[in-house]
């Protein structure tokens, strides 16, 4: 802080004063004008919120950003001085200003920051800081070192200046909104052409089991593109890796198929596992008609009558479909007992068994061994049986309460008869 | 002298015995085409005592908390031998005692019975009927399941439209602001204790009036004896009225057991209160015209709401209703025809509006 | 008005059969209305608990290391000893799918069969897909009957 000549101490002090005043009085009104984060001028902003076209840059999007956030302004990413409103000043090269930046800059670009591991601690030290190494590995990454620029590039998939953590539903790379993000190219035909691979993957999986276990369940943990194929290191899996991808969360089933013939068969045929039957993308709600040899079985595609598979799909169908016949005899036993008004909660509640050891059973049938599924099928059998009983003991205190009202009705009905000759003796005597 | 006489005489000795079965000799009940009513009264009678043995048989295995109620029914249902059908028969043989009441005063009603020197018993069977409804209503609340819990807080929440004392008469019945297990107690304690004591009161004065002043004959009837006496027919109470009654009776419980057997009462799934209410929640049957009504109303009418121009034009007629003998002393003057009209067009609204009410889901 | 007819003095067995035949009717009815009635009245042989506290077993049923599953109203419940003799009792139902869970001595934690999903000794969902613990119930035991009940939720 200056000192003024002593001279002019008795007026200036207070002028000083009320002047330091007024502008610390306008500068706390336009910092609190300012929005939250921003603390610092940004020219940038305030001057291209108001272009139109291509220069223009929402300011409430940009600030919202996980970036804007952190503190972070135009001029990280694209130079320049910030501070200044004149034009020339702000966006000159010596003060490093880039301007529009290429699409085969931007994988560099991000990498300078999100790479740098040092860097990264400074702001969110659980961050991962391998993204870049992994693009290289992936098919986008190694096309984009080839020199395409069609390929995805770290801002088709999380966006440019509304980037969001993946965890923020507002994120293009939020789980409930990875497929329609990758489905951008990967479902464009025409985009697509030049590499010659298909673009059905959307429409299938969006007709699949895990879309409605993501989509309609919110099971933020089914699997959506990224879970199987990767996000950054994106590639489709092997024909040896899928079924070990699958596995991830489907661990019996893979298991299972681990002990089966079809491991073997399907190895030596160079035949993925899992996908086989339940294809990739298009991955549907299995049902007992798809073991077996009946209509709308997959064991068809490479079984024909006659030989072992054939005769064991055909067991295991059978295994199932039997279980599922008792659970429901009795389940409908037991619905009517409780109707004609006889309590069974108790049977209906044991009834939940059985349809457990069905469950296990459906898992069990991977291995397309009959030895698998005879355990749970039996246990399932004997408390489906169990049920029956119960339903049958109902059935039967039903027929005793309507044996016993036939009872008292009868005897009712000789009253009613004793009665009216009662009536009619006493009426003919009182000379009626 | 055989063990009966002894035991006779030994009672007509100490309470004049003899007196009462004397009485009970010469009581006569007039025959004509609309007799047949006459059983009404007995048979509401008959199913209150039924009520009766069955709700103490209930209470035995009852337990009127909300952790236990719902268990405490099952139990009965499952557990207790013949539980079934002593439910079955309290619940149904409830319905039916609700409906022969309103027959028998709709019988009455139109008849005429009401005239002097009949207007008390007409007052307590007026307070008798608002007591069986206030049965109803507190044992459906009982078993504590997901209609009955719903049932009780939409139906108590009518009261509370009342201006002025509505709120203070809402928070009485409930035991508090919401339906809570202090309403359970509350409920089971009119149900169990104060009910039954006023019916007792009120069944006592209804048959001790009866007795004094003999059946009622329908004014055309009158008319037609008075001109011819000659034509007057009567039956003996005892034992020629009584045993036809005996036979109605008889064939009630037939009914009952049979509506216990093939059509035995639901238990239901016990009450959550944090669970929002079931689509359709609705009444039981005898207070669906009222509900139904409120339904119907406008949520505003004029300035007025919607709920308490129902609730305060229903009282309004059951106040007149109440006060009939009082304004209709019989006799062909217009006045006895517009309440004869009137009680046409209530019965035949009731019947309608109840109907509509399980006819609309 | 009434006369004793000739009918009472002609018919004398007439009368009595009508009344025999109605007394025995009436007496007939009273005792099938009064049948259930006294049977109703005996107690059943299964007590009634309030549902918040069940009896689950005896202390001789389970060894150390070992559980089961019991009723608990009408879902399953699960029995634990652990291998320190001590008693832990949880709900049976897996918060993921709703299959029943069990007590895996090797693992020395509850798992369930469906999914693999793991949970301990506490009932904390430890790994697999499991999003919620296992509800936890308290354990009393008196004399040889062990009694599990549920904690009351306002």
């Amino acid at each position: 802080m200056t000192t003024l000549g002593e001279g002019r101490a008795s007026l200036c002090g207070p002028l000083i004063r009320a002047a330091s005043l007024l502008v610390l009085g306008v500068a706390g009104t336009l910092a609190a004008a300012a929005p939250l984060h921003a603390q610092t001028k940004n020219s940038c902003l305030d001057c291209h919120s108001t272009q139109t076209g291509a220069f223009h840059m929402d300011s409430e999007e940009f600030v919202a950003s996980i970036h804007a956030q952190k503190g972070l302004t135009c001029v990280s990413c694209h130079g320049g001085d910030s501070s200044t409103d004149e034009m020339s000043r702000a966006m000159s090269p010596a003060a490093g200003f880039r301007g529009h930046i290429e699409r085969k800059e931007i994988p560099a670009l991000c990498a300078k920051c999100h790479s740098d591991a040092a860097y990264m601690r400074n702001y969110n030290p659980s961050l991962r800081t391998d993204q870049f190494s992994q693009y290289q590995t992936s098919v986008h990454g190694k096309l984009f070192a080839k020199g395409d620029t069609k390929t995805a590039v770290c801002v088709d998939c999380h966006g440019v200046h509304d980037i969001q953590p993946p965890g923020d539903q507002r994120s293009r790379v939020h789980p409930l909104n990875v497929a329609q993000t990758c489905g951008r190219c990967h479902a464009d035909a025409g985009y697509m052409k030049p590499y010659g691979i298909n673009t059905d993957q959307l429409g299938d999986y969006s007709a699949s089991a895990h879309h409605e276990a993501l989509a309609v369940r919110g099971d933020l943990s089914a699997p959506t593109c990224s879970t199987c194929h990767g996000s950054h290191g994106a590639s489709p899996p092997g024909v040896d890796s899928v079924a070990r991808v699958c596995s991830t969360c489907h661990v019996f089933q893979a298991q299972l198929f681990d002990t089966g013939p079809h491991k073997e068969a399907f190895g030596s045929m160079g035949l993925p596992g899992c996908i086989t039957c339940h294809s990739n993308h298009r991955i549907v709600h299995p049902t007992d008609a798809m073991i077996g040899t009946g209509q709308g079985a997959v064991c068809l595609n490479c079984h024909t009558e006659g030989d072992p598979g054939f005769v064991t799909a055909g067991a295991l169908h059978d295994d199932l479909t039997q279980l599922d016949a008792a659970i429901a005899r009795s389940d409908e036993l037991l619905g009517r007992a409780e109707r004609a008004g006889v309590e069974v909660g108790e049977a209906q509640l044991a009834q939940a068994e059985a349809r457990n050891d069905l469950l296990k059973a459906r898992v069990g049938i991977h291995a397309v061994r009959r030895e698998a599924v005879q355990s749970d099928i039996d246990a399932g059998l004997k408390v489906s049986a169990a049920g029956l009983q119960a339903g049958q003991t109902a059935m039967g205190e039903v027929q005793y309460r309507r044996k016993g009202l036939l009872v008292s009705v009868v005897i009712t009905i000789f009253v009613l008869i004793g009665l009216y000759l009662m009536i009619r003796k006493t009426e003919s005597n009182d000379g009626r | 002298m055989s063990a009966l006489a002894r035991t006779y005489a030994w009672l007509d000795d100490h309470f004049g015995v003899n007196e009462i079965v004397a009485f009970l000799r010469k009581k006569t009940v007039p025959v004509h085409r609309f007799s047949y009513f006459y059983f009404l009264g007995g048979m509401t009678l008959f199913l209150f005592i039924i009520q009766v043995i069955t709700g103490i048989l209930l209470l035995l295995y009852y337990r009127p908390t909300p952790a236990d109620a719902f268990e405490s029914v099952q139990y009965i249902m499952t557990q207790v031998r013949f539980g079934w059908l002593i439910r079955s028969i309290h619940s149904w043989s409830a319905n039916l005692m609700i409906l022969t009441a309103f027959a028998h005063m709709f019988s009455v009603f139109f008849l005429k019975s009401y005239r002097k020197p009949r207007e008390l018993t007409w007052l307590s069977g007026m307070a008798l009927l608002v007591i069986v409804l206030g049965f109803g209503f507190s044992g459906y609340l009982l078993p504590w399941n997901t209609l009955s819990f719903f049932a009780t807080k939409v139906g108590t929440d009518i009261p509370g439209q009342i201006p002025i004392m509505g709120k203070w008469m809402l928070t009485l019945l409930r035991g508090g602001e919401d339906v809570t297990a202090a309403t359970l107690t509350r409920f089971f304690g009119f149900h169990v204790a104060l009910l039954p004591g006023l019916a007792t009161i009120f069944v006592g004065l209804h048959l001790l009036l009866v007795q004094r002043f003999g059946m009622s004959v329908p004014p055309s009837q009158e008319a037609e004896w008075n001109a011819k006496p000659p034509n007057k027919r009567e039956m003996h109470f005892l034992p020629n009225f009584l045993l036809r009654e005996l036979m109605a009776w008889y064939l009630a419980l037939a009914i009952l057991g049979a509506l216990a057997a093939f059509k035995p009462w639901e238990l239901g799934v016990k009450a959550d209160p944090f669970a929002s209410a079931p689509a359709g929640i609705r009444p039981e049957w005898y207070f669906m015209f009222m509900f139904e009504t409120l339904k119907l109303l406008p949520a505003k009418v004029g300035p007025i709401p919607g709920d308490l121009l129902g609730v305060v034009g229903f009282g309004l007629a059951a106040a007149l209703w109440t006060m009939l003998p009082f304004f209709d002393r019989g006799g062909n003057g217009r006045t006895s025809r517009w309440v004869a009209g009137a009680g046409v067009f209530a019965l035949a609204y009731i019947v309608a509006l109840t109907a509509y009410g399980y006819m609309v889901k | 008005m009434t006369t004793v007819s000739e009918d009472e003095t002609d018919h004398p067995k007439r009368r009595r059969f009508v009344e025999m035949f109605l007394g025995t009717g009436i007496v007939a009815s009273l005792a099938s209305f009064l049948y259930p009635v006294l049977r109703y009245l005996i107690p059943p042989p299964s007590a009634e608990l309030s549902s918040d506290t069940v009896l689950a077993g005896k202390t001789g049923d389970l060894k150390p290391n070992t559980g089961k599953i019991f009723r608990f109203g009408s879902r399953p419940a699960l029995l634990i000893m652990t291998s320190d003799g001590k008693y832990r009792a949880m709900s049976g139902v897996c918060t993921h799918l709703g299959c029943t869970v069990q007590y895996r001595g090797d693992l020395h934690n509850v798992w369930c069969a469906c999914h693999n999903g793991m949970y301990d000794l506490n009932g904390r969902n430890l790994s697999g897909p499991p999003p919620r613990p296992l509800e936890d119930y308290d354990v009393m035991v008196k004399g040889d009957e062990i009694y599990v009940q549920r904690r009351r939720n306002s």
